[in-house]
């Protein structure tokens, strides 16, 4: 299946309310304590935030295993950190 | 991490960039550069270094502000007329970030005084305007082996260089020794434009910080110029002289020396 492997996030991150660049900062912030493999689950407003987040997170070279819509229209991403 | 929520919002824009991130900005807020000369060069180095973040920044200068200084020296204020400019620059510095500590030395640099003065700093910005300082502060900074960026204009024309003591060509790999006094015209005498110091004082703030956060390709070994007249940029590829006078094989040059005649004490 796509996306297999851990979906238990070792650190959270809720950005809601934060506005863009500052909740891409905080999780680049967050994934850089993490170590390679580890999962940081960010939970991220709809409009702007999503349009501009995951983008810069995937140009630092991490994955995004997992994208799930909430409730209140927020999504959660899980974010498998990645060496480098 | 140690960054509070006010430094990351502050440093965002750094912090975003791959070359950046938390732990660079946290090796900048721990770096210390020495600006010698708080003039032409030193004042858009100074304020884009304070504004990056790096944590302790020394100022030597031993003139006070001059209205005539104002054109080019864009950290001092008309307000600030007469006061020593390590005092003007320092304040200005404060009020841009306080999370910089500012060093001053209201003094010029001496073979007595820079050894000293630049023993407790990662990187020596030489921003003066004469011959013997730069002489001077290139001889110190081989000796004591600490890199520092070069740079030096005249009217719409200039030139910078950064120097890796003993691993990259040094100033006087380039340039034996001072000019004889008065072959040379001085900024009072010649003129300068002040937007072209704010581009070699920029220059300066980026090796710096380049430098600090060890990425991208410093200047080193390759003195660019600028002819802003015809916004001509030519970049001179140059070695290490093995004869070098101060970083050569046999250096003759062993202890510092004082030349006798600043450029801008000359004669009109």
């Amino acid at each position: 299946m796509l996306n297999e492997g851990k979906l238990t996030p070792d650190r959270t991150l809720d950005l809601r309310t934060v506005l863009c660049p500052i909740n891409f900062v905080r999780a680049k912030l967050t994934l850089e304590e993490m170590t390679s493999g580890q999962v940081l689950e960010v939970i991220l407003d709809d409009g702007e935030p999503m349009r501009n987040v995951p983008r810069s997170i995937k140009s630092e070279g991490h994955t995004i295993i997992n994208v799930l819509k909430l409730p209140d229209d927020s999504y959660r991403l899980l974010i498998r950190k990645e060496e480098g | 991490m140690n960054l509070d929520d006010e430094q990351i919002e502050r440093y965002s824009r750094n912090i975003i960039l791959k070359e950046v991130g938390g732990k660079g900005q946290e090796r900048l807020l721990a770096s210390r550069v020495i600006i010698i000369g708080a003039g032409g060069l030193g004042s858009p180095a100074a304020l884009y270094l304070a504004a990056a973040g790096v944590g302790t920044i020394g100022l030597v200068d031993g003139d006070a502000v001059d209205l005539s200084n104002l054109q080019r020296q864009i950290i001092h204020f008309t307000g600030d007329v007469g006061i020593r400019k390590t005092e003007s620059a320092k304040k200005k510095i404060e009020l841009l970030n306080p999370d910089v500590r500012v060093n001053t030395y209201h003094d010029i640099v001496t073979s007595n005084n820079i050894r000293e003065i630049i023993r407790d700093y990662d990187f020596v910005v030489d921003g003066t305007d004469n011959f013997p300082a730069k002489f001077l502060i290139n001889d110190a900074c081989v000796m004591a082996g600490k890199p520092f960026s070069h740079a030096g204009i005249l009217r719409f024309y200039g030139q910078t260089i950064t120097v890796l003591p003993h691993e990259s060509a040094c100033f006087r790999c380039l340039f034996l020794g001072p000019p004889p006094p008065g072959s040379v015209p001085s900024c009072r005498e010649a003129g300068i434009l002040g937007a072209v110091a704010g581009i070699f004082g920029t220059i300066q703030a980026l090796e710096a910080l380049k430098h600090i956060l060890g990425t991208g390709g410093l200047l080193a070994d390759r003195l660019l110029t600028v002819d802003a007249l015809t916004m001509s940029f030519r970049e001179i590829k140059v070695k290490k002289n093995p004869r070098c006078p101060v970083c050569g094989d046999t250096p003759a040059i062993t202890s510092l020396v004082d030349y006798e005649q600043k450029a801008c004490d000359l004669k009109l």
